[in-house]
Order: structure tokens, then C-alpha cells, then sequence
């Protein structure tokens, strides 16, 4: 899908390429079955960026790997480009609050890794090349043989986003990636993700707890209900898609963060108190 | 570089000088305690035996530690990946580990008499696959989900996981072991060789040195040990630069 339409009106008719319906999914724990998702239903179209917030133990992280199909739920489906989400597939990219990179290897090896996997025939020219590629996109050009341990904290997330996307899969996760940076280092890493949409068009799922980064890089913001976790409610965040940090300083980016702050209130069960 | 070479130089010769020293000022004789300056004319006496015997020592410590290796990474393996096994193993291997290994010596002597290089070899095996196991068996089972996971949501194998995210990361915790179990496998090697009656290698040198009386043989023999222990830990920490130089954090 090239060429996002600058304001998402009218982007409704696109497929969904993520679908979730029905979704309800129990933990078995020493104190009995524990529900963190209850019917939950969440479409994504293709291309879209949906971000997801929802207070602590919604279920948001159950959701990445209910997508990523690392598990299957107890009921419901998860439909991925029309098929049902059963196993793991080579068309998802994962990217963590923890980097997780590989200490034993370079940036650039570390970029590498998913192609080992997914494309174990192409060759090391081609591969080293697509790795670079995004690796200057992000600003890690003259980084790349370098170890994990001797780079800061936004620059391993910066290559870990590299190595989440490399094999340019339909759909990127992101699990609370930015949540241990500092707020210029998150901010710096929004605008690179923001730009990194603009070369390369992936469908993404962000979890977050910021609802300025929901805003700011969503293209819909889904609030998810406290536990058992279900979806509450539905923005649609209509900001140009080149947006830059000011966005967040217009009234209708205010309007949007006031909203979602009281969404989040009523997710806490905390609707009645003074604030 | 002069430094990592000048400084530990130094202090063995502070503590030979002291040793020197204590006999020295305690006047122990020769019957009671050998002195530093005793040991090189009882190596060069017996510098062939050293030799054939060290040798002996040497390759049995080697090979003990080698099997050690093999089983203890396999069996850190089941249970860094099995809960089953690791439930049903930690018992048994602690309990082992706990046993004196030194009452294990006849019990292996009737087993398998007569032999000298395979008891040896078992016993230094023995006493030394313990921290392996545990050490491969932790890292594999404390390895955060979210490595696997990167891989996993490819499709990648369990195989492919193993090989590329839980060995390596594993590698720094096997090294530590392994430099815990180099030392245990001497005792294991010089236990067989000094009980054992007509035994060879360094602990028999040992032995025959108290009986012949002779002190300034038997401290030489020590000495040997040490030197052939600093010798192969040596070679441990080679290898760990070579396979986990990575783990070494720059110093700042």
C-alpha cells in the first residue's frame, strides 16, 4: 500500500489485514484462571497504525502474542490477511520495551539475524545492503560493527526497530518499544518511526502506556477496558501523516489527549473521582 | 601487557620469599618442611619422571575434564529445557556432588581393576561435570522469552533457536564453570593416582616421595600441580576470550 492518504478519511474501505474477533484468553495460575481478555474485537486495515492503550494488566502484551501467533486463544479468532492466525509466520516483525539484542553480535548482525531466517538463500551482499539501508535510515550508519553494550539506550532501540522490520513483514509489533527512554530520546525515536513509515509501509501495532506517542504516530488510538481487557473505545486520530512534535501542542491534539485521558479513567474503574 | 604479566610474577615471588622466610625463622629441617630453595635440585633429580609423570597427569585431567564437558553440557541441556528433568535430576546430581569423592576411589578400583587410566580418567570426570551441568542448565532455563521470541515469531526452529540465541548466550555461564571444573579434575586425577596402589602421574610421585621420606619431592610435586592447574585455567580463559570475548564489558 503506497502512498497513505494524507488525512485517513476514506481510508475505511481498505481490507483489514488484522482482525481480531471474539477474542477471550485465560492465564491458568497458582490462584486459579486469571481473565485478561474478554471478547475482544479490533480491526486493522492494511497500512494503518493502530496504537493500543489500555491501563496495567489489560492484556495488552497477550495481544502481541496472540498476533504474532506465539499463542492461540482460549476463544475467538485472529485473522491475519484473510487466514487464521494458528502458528508463527515469517511476515511479522516484534520489537520490545528491551531491546534484545544479541551481545555477541554487531549492530549490522544483529540487523541481519531475521534474514537468516526468513530468506536463508539470499545472499550475504544482498542482505548486508538491506541492513545498511536501514540502519542509515534510522542514524546508525558508522555504528554498524559495533557491539550492543557500547551503544546508548536509543540507539540499540533504533537498531532493534531495524531488525523488527528487515525482512519486511505486513505487520510490525511493537511491544511498549520506547517505554525505557528518556522523553527527548522518545520523542527523537517517534520521528524516526514516523519516517521509517514513510519509506517503508508495514501495518503496525504499537502497546503503549504514552498517550502522546499514541497520538502522535497512530493513525487510530484503541483503549482497552481494564481486566479482563476488551475494547472501550475507538479514536480515530485525523492528523496529517507528516506530523511533526508541535502536532501535539494544537488544540485538536489537546481535544484527542483530554479524551483518552478520560477513556483511561473509566478503563481504572476510577470515573467518579474528582480530577 | 607488562602489567597482566609483571604484577601476578610479583606476587608469586613475594609468596615464595615468605614461604622461604618461615621455614627460615622456624629452623624447620628438611624432614619437617622443604623450603622453596629445596625444590629445584629435587627437580632436577627427578626432572624424567617429572616429565613422564606430568604427562600422565596431564592427558588423564584432560580427558576426564573433556567427558565432563560432553555429559555435563548434555545434562544441563535436558534440563534447562525440560522442567520434568530438571525435577527429576537436581536431586540426584546434588546428592552426588555431595558424596566425598575419595570413598568413591575403591568402589571404582573393584569395578574396573587394574584400570589405572580409566579409573583415573572417570574419577576426574566425576568430580568435575557437576558445575557444567548446573551452570548450562541455569542459563538455558533463565533465558528471558523475549530472545526466543524474536526468532520464534519468524518460524524458526527449535534447533535454529538453540544454535543461534541459547548456546551463545549460554557460553559466558559455561566458561565459569568450566574454570571451577579444570581445578576439580586434578584432585579427581591425583585422588585415583596417590590411593591407588602402583598408581602413575604426579599424585604417585607424591606418594612415593612420603615414603622414601623425601619432603623436598613431595612440595615439588605440589608445586607441578599448581603450576600444570595455572597452566590449563590458562587455557580455559584463551578459550573464553576467543568464544566469549563479548561478555567482557570495556573497561572505562
Amino acid at each position: 500500500m503506497q502512498g497513505r492518504p494524507h488525512f485517513r478519511k476514506g481510508a475505511r474501505q481498505l481490507t483489514n489485514l488484522i482482525e481480531i474477533k471474539g477474542v477471550t484468553h485465560a492465564y491458568q495460575t497458582a490462584s486459579g484462571p486469571l481473565q485478561v481478555l474478554e471478547n475482544l474485537n479490533l480491526s486493522i486495515p492494511e497500512g494503518e497504525f493502530a496504537a493500543v492503550v489500555g491501563p496495567s494488566g489489560c492484556g495488552k502484551s497477550t495481544l502481541t502474542r496472540l498476533v504474532a501467533g506465539l499463542m492461540k486463544p482460549d476463544q475467538g479468532e485472529v485473522w491475519l490477511h484473510g487466514e487464521i492466525v494458528k502458528s508463527p509466520r515469517k511476515t511479522v516483525g516484534m520489537a520490545y520495551q528491551n531491546p534484545v539484542l544479541l551481545e555477541w553480535r554487531t549492530i549490522l548482525e544483529n540487523v541481519i539475524l531475521p534474514l537468516e531466517i526468513v530468506a536463508p538463500l539470499m545472499p550475504r551482499q544482498d542482505r548486508v545492503a538491506r541492513a545498511m539501508e536501514l540502519l542509515e535510515l534510522v542514524g546508525l550508519i558508522d555504528f554498524e560493527h559495533k557491539r550492543p553494550s557500547e551503544l546508548s539506550g536509543g540507539m540499540r532501540q533504533r537498531a532493534s526497530l531495524c531488525r523488527a522490520i528487515v525482512h519486511k513483514p505486513e505487520v510490525l509489533i511493537m511491544d511498549e518499544p520506547f517505554g525505557a527512554l528518556d522523553a527527548f530520546t522518545r520523542e527523537d525515536l517517534w520521528q524516526t518511526m514516523r519516517d521509517l513509515r514513510a519509506k517503508e509501509p508495514f501495518t503496525c501495532v504499537l502497546i503503549t502506556h504514552d498517550l502522546r506517542e499514541s497520538v502522535f504516530l497512530g493513525d487510530q488510538v484503541f483503549v482497552m477496558s481494564g481486566r479482563p481487557g476488551t475494547t472501550q473505545h475507538v479514536l480515530d486520530v485525523d492528523l496529517p501523516a507528516d506530523r511533526t512534535i508541535d502536532v501535539l501542542y494544537t488544540p485538536e491534539a489537546t481535544d484527542m489527549l483530554h479524551l483518552l485521558r478520560d477513556q483511561i479513567r473509566i478503563a481504572q474503574g476510577r470515573d467518579g473521582e474528582v480530577h | 601487557m607488562f602489567r597482566n604479566i609483571a604484577v601476578p610474577l610479583a606476587a608469586i615471588l613475594a609468596f615464595l620469599l615468605f614461604w622461604e622466610g618461615i621455614v627460615w625463622i622456624n629452623d624447620w629441617p628438611n624432614y619437617k618442611m622443604a623450603s622453596p630453595s629445596d625444590l629445584p635440585p629435587a627437580f632436577y633429580k627427578f626432572r624424567w619422571l617429572f616429565l613422564e609423570m606430568g604427562w600422565q597427569t596431564l592427558w588423564r585431567t584432560v580427558a576426564g575434564l573433556g567427558l565432563a564437558v560432553l555429559v555435563g553440557t548434555l545434562l544441563g541441556m535436558a534440563m534447562g529445557f525440560s522442567r520434568i528433568a530438571r525435577d527429576a535430576l537436581y536431586p540426584l546430581l546434588v546428592g552426588f556432588n555431595a558424596i566425598p569423592k575419595a570413598t568413591l576411589v575403591p568402589v571404582i578400583a573393584l569395578l574396573f581393576i587394574g584400570q589405572h587410566d580409566f579409573n583415573t580418567v572417570l574419577m576426574a570426570f566425576m568430580i568435575s561435570f557437576f558445575p557444567i551441568a548446573v551452570s548450562v542448565g541455569i542459563g538455558l532455563s533463565t533465558l528471558e522469552p523475549e530472545y526466543r521470541d524474536i526468532l520464534r515469531a519468524l518460524g524458526a526452529s527449535k534447533v535454529t533457536i538453540f544454535r543461534k540465541i541459547a548456546l551463545p548466550k549460554t557460553l559466558p555461564e559455561f566458561f565459569g564453570a568450566l574454570k571451577v571444573s579444570v581445578t576439580l579434575a586434578f584432585i579427581g586425577t591425583n585422588l585415583v593416582e596417590i590411593v591407588s596402589p602402583h598408581g602413575r602421574g604426579l599424585g604417585a610421585l607424591f606418594k612415593s616421595g612420603e615414603t622414601n621420606g623425601d619432603y623436598p619431592l613431595m612440595f615439588a610435586v605440589l608445586i607441578a600441580l599448581a603450576f600444570l592447574g595455572i597452566v590449563l585455567y590458562y587455557a580455559v580463559v584463551a578459550l573464553e576470550r576467543i568464544f566469549a570475548g563479548w561478555a567482557e564489558r570495556p573497561q572505562s
